[in-house]
């Protein structure tokens, strides 16, 4: 392990772009924390962090100049291996018939700087849908291969986390280049940084750093626990799945039904939801025809219906059972793990607030 | 199609409206071009004085019915029309004029015209599709350029067209926008609204007016519930649904909720 | 049982892009539904083409998009690729339009198949309602061609009036071989009409059947599979006899969408057919 001074970041974005990286960081807009292109570490949200509750975040000021003194935000990186709307092929009118060709577009290099705990799990999971599966999905797939992932260890929990009970946080453990932990002490502001892959070290090895020393390390391993004990909100996932597939007719699925929106803004928030639709782009002249995918989501009606039959899940019930025992529990049964990582993006965002975990304990407390 | 080689024929017709849609229909300038070589453009009298007779192919239909003689016409170019599609939120819901209908319209003439002798209208002002069977109904004070366009080439191409009703939201998220109802406690008809406007409001840190009418499945209830406890009272949020699509059925009711 | 088949193999290209191929025949076979026999423009991979019986493409016509229809033909008559439509939606409307020489994309094969080595020796029971019985029609090709490799099959079909009745050739083809019985029913008969009335598990009670020694395969609306599931298990029947073709709304084929799920499963990958006891916890929940 190793410490970089704070003042010592921007040797870490200069490095990465001249190795060819654009780097996406997060960066304060519209009155949060977003995922977007930066230039330098002054791009990012120093000194700023947020206040989570269901159905609202709020940015605050902090106390001191932490670059990544905050939680997650409404963006996920799902947006960048799995783009919200991605021309998939195009098709020409021929003389006879026509000709199909592959667009997938080849990839950027990526550094992603400030990737949490339960982000690297979110990410693990999408992996196992688009590149672990009978087929592949081709852009995932390369794009994923041209990511530098720089993983932060969380500082600082919102109240809407959860990472701790889901065990996927908040210290990054999986599949990373670099992993860094702010570390603020009186004087001193610094990041113990860790390689985890052979690009990461290499990239370590040529920043301005020192070793870490033992008091360093058990700093860091200070800010670790100490965002672990403030996480409170918990969703117990003992028996989970067999749970919710014995309660597909609790009456507590018409209550959330009553509170949900159907908006879908968790499921486009979600760092996992994986699932698109496809629209058939043609020009006027009816020569030109391209094949584009975008995101959608199980609470619209056009997602299950079928021609002659109308939508399966017309329901605002049947809706949000569908969304909620995916994610939690036929998941498992389809990809081997939960499909749900923690992050409390879905709660925050959910203008109504409506808790994954308030949900799971309703039905728990009264099964079927 | 008239015969097999002749294009399609396209007529705009007017209702109670502010001519909004037919200028964004104009406006579609990279488009309209390649449209006139598909499309024979047989009544637009916005853009041209030339008029054909009809049948036409392909009717849009902008405005609401508010007069007796408006109520016949409308039936007459049905009849003139293999495929009508109403657009925008007076041909769907009325529009702004159909504020008329939460109140007693002679009210209205007594006090706004001089001579209301001369006035001849009806109680309400009421979307094309209460009057003749419409094909399609394309939403939007104004509608969306593109919307239009994929309407008119989907048509052309006999495809069904790809305008979805989830919610603004799906399309705010997938731009990336941040929900100002959740980040800064703006009230944003968005959760309930139909998409296709591009994301016009919140894009500009704006809560969504509900110029595209209700979404597919509108809990309107739930909504209001999220807004009261953000503090708004029961009067402020009826009156945010009483806009240019207050006649909607899904936002009428809402909009009324409080007094039942 | 080996998987069945996939083309393109895995990782040899984009899965998502189809291939062209040419509508070679195009046959009414009732109010509203066609079969189109297909042929890859590329030789060698109409050639190399395979799939079970149940499989289905993804069929894309030109500037409107794609659908999932089921394979009908044999899949050891290398020649002929049958895809029988009903048209309904936007896609299979398209289609619809097109005739003999139009060219359509194609990819596939997909999905699961019917049981058809299991079934050897054994009586074959088919059970299709509605208009949806296109996927059954595939295993009665099948069977009939290769007759004594099965049992005795019984054909039960069951449509609201004489006029869905799908497939009248075929079925007075199925009707003449010896070991075939074809039971037909409507539920709004006509003054023609020489069959059943009534739903078609009524049907069950009129004939005998091996309980023991069948399998049965069945394909229509959800009601009718239902009641029928419910007979025949009140009959002695297991569940792991009994397979059912479903449907839901697919958009990739290729278990990345999410449209076609229920329950656990997606029906492009372990459906669209099942073994009974597999898909029954979520097949008895509305709307899940």
């Amino acid at each position: 392990m190793h410490t970089i001074a704070s003042n010592k970041l921007a040797q870490l974005f200069i490095l990465l772009k001249k190795q060819g990286y654009a780097v996406i960081a997060p960066a304060l807009r519209d009155a949060a924390i977003i995922y977007d292109e930066v230039e330098t570490p002054s791009d990012l949200p120093v000194g700023w962090t947020d206040a989570q509750s269901p159905g609202s975040y709020r940015l605050k000021k902090r106390e001191d100049d932490a670059y990544f003194g905050y939680a997650v935000g409404p963006h996920s990186w799902k947006k960048v291996v799995l783009p919200p709307r991605m021309k998939l092929w195009a098709a020409r009118r021929e003389e006879k018939g026509f000709t199909i060709s592959d667009t997938t577009e080849a990839p950027r290099k990526l550094a992603l700087i400030g990737v949490r705990a339960c982000e690297l799990y979110a990410m693990a999971i999408q992996d196992t849908v688009f590149i672990k599966g009978d087929y592949v999905d081709p852009f995932y797939k390369a794009q994923r291969e041209k990511l530098f992932i720089v993983a932060v260890n969380c500082a600082q929990a919102a109240e809407t986390c959860f990472c701790v009970s889901m065990k996927t946080g908040p210290k990054a453990e999986t599949a990373y280049d670099l992993a860094l932990t702010e570390v603020i002490e009186n004087k001193r502001h610094y990041f113990v940084a860790e390689a985890g892959s052979r690009r990461g070290a290499a990239v370590l090895a040529a920043l301005s750093t020192a070793i870490a020393r033992p008091a360093e390390k058990t700093a860091a391993r200070q800010v670790i626990r100490k965002t672990a004990a403030s996480i409170k909100r918990t969703l117990d996932t003992d028996g989970l799945k067999t749970l919710l597939y014995e309660n597909l007719a609790h009456p507590r699925w018409n209550d959330v039904a009553e509170r949900c929106l159907t908006c879908g803004n968790c499921t486009m928030v979600c760092p996992t939801c994986f699932c698109t639709t496809v629209e058939e782009i043609t020009d006027l002249t009816g020569d030109h025809s391209e094949h584009w995918r975008r995101w959608d989501s199980c609470f619209t009606m056009d997602f299950s219906f079928i021609h002659g039959e109308g939508s399966v899940r017309s329901s605002n019930k049947s809706r949000y059972r569908q969304w909620m025992t995916h994610k939690l529990a036929s998941w498992h049964d389809q990809f081997g793990s939960s499909g749900c990582v923690g992050c409390g993006r879905c709660i925050t965002w959910c203008p109504p607030g409506i808790d994954i975990t308030e949900e799971v304990k309703a039905i728990r407390k009264n099964p079927a | 199609m008239n015969q097999k080689t002749a294009k399609p024929t396209l007529a705009v017709f007017k209702f109670a409206s502010c001519d909004g849609c037919q200028l964004t229909l104009l406006n579609c300038e990279d488009a309209l071009l390649p449209l006139a070589d598909e499309i024979e453009i047989a009544h637009f009298l916005e853009a041209s004085s030339a008029v054909l007779p009809g049948p036409y192919d392909v009717t849009l239909v902008e405005g609401s019915i508010t007069t007796p003689h408006d109520a016949q016409r409308i039936q007459e170019i049905r009849k003139q029309s293999k495929k009508l599609i109403s657009i925008g939120a007076c041909a769907t819901a009325g529009g702004i004029q159909a504020l008329r209908n939460f109140k007693n319209v002679d009210d209205f003439i007594s006090v706004v015209y001089a001579q209301p002798g001369y006035i001849d209208t009806l109680a309400t002002a009421t979307a094309i599709s209460e009057h003749v069977r419409v094909d399609f109904e394309l939403r939007g004070c104004p509608i969306d350029q593109k919307q239009v366009i994929e309407v008119l080439t989907a048509l052309l191409q006999g495809r069904r067209p790809d305008i979805p009703s989830h919610s603004l939201c799906v399309d705010c998220k997938q731009r990336g926008l941040v929900c100002v109802t959740v980040a800064q406690g703006t009230a944003c008809l968005g959760p309930v609204t139909h998409a296709g406007c591009g994301v016009l409001c919140p894009a500009c840190e704006r809560g969504c007016y509900g110029c595209f009418g209700p979404m597919e499945t509108p809990n309107t209830r739930a909504l209001r519930t999220t807004w009261a406890r953000r503090g708004m009272t029961d009067a402020e949020i009826s009156q945010a649904f009483k806009g240019i699509n207050a006649n909607a059925p899904a936002f009428r009711k809402e909009h009324d909720a409080p007094k039942r | 049982m080996p998987a069945p088949p996939r083309n393109p193999p895995a990782g040899a290209t984009s899965p998502y892009l189809p291939y062209p191929a040419e509508i070679v025949e195009k046959r009414l076979e009732s109010r509203g539904v066609y079969t189109f026999r297909l042929r890859f423009l590329d030789e060698v991979r109409h050639k190399n083409y395979d799939f079970r019986p149940g499989q289905f493409n993804m069929l894309y016509i030109f500037g409107v998009g794609e659908v999932a229809i089921s394979i009908v033909s044999d899949p050891e008559i290398g020649e002929t690729l049958d895809h029988t439509v009903r048209i309904v939606g936007n896609v299979t409307e398209a289609l619809n339009r097109l005739d003999v020489g139009d060219v359509i994309g194609i990819r596939g094969p997909y999905g699961s198949a019917w049981p058809l080595e299991a079934a050897k020796g054994k009586d074959v029971i088919i059970l299709t309602g509605g208009l949806g019985c296109a996927p059954v029609v595939s295993v009665i090709n099948y069977i009939t061609a290769r007759r004594d490799d099965y049992g005795a099959l019984k054909i039960f079909h069951g449509v609201k009036t004489p006029k869905d009745l799908l497939y009248r050739e075929r079925i007075r083809a199925w009707q003449k071989d010896a070991r075939t019985e074809v039971y037909l029913t409507v539920d709004h008969p006509d003054h023609a009409w020489q069959y059943s009335v009534g739903i078609v598990t009524n049907l069950f009670t009129q004939i005998q059947l091996d309980l023991s020694n069948s399998i049965v395969m069945m394909c229509g609306p959800g009601i009718m599979m239902h009641h029928a599931v419910r007979d025949l298990c009140s009959r002695g029947m297991r569940m792991d006899q009994l397979y059912v073709s479903l449907e839901r709304n697919m958009k990739c084929a290729l278990g990345f969408c999410g449209h076609c799920q229920m329950g656990p499963n997606f029906l492009c990958k372990e459906g669209p057919i099942f073994r009974y006891d597999r898909i029954r916890h979520w097949f008895e929940t509305p709307a899940i």
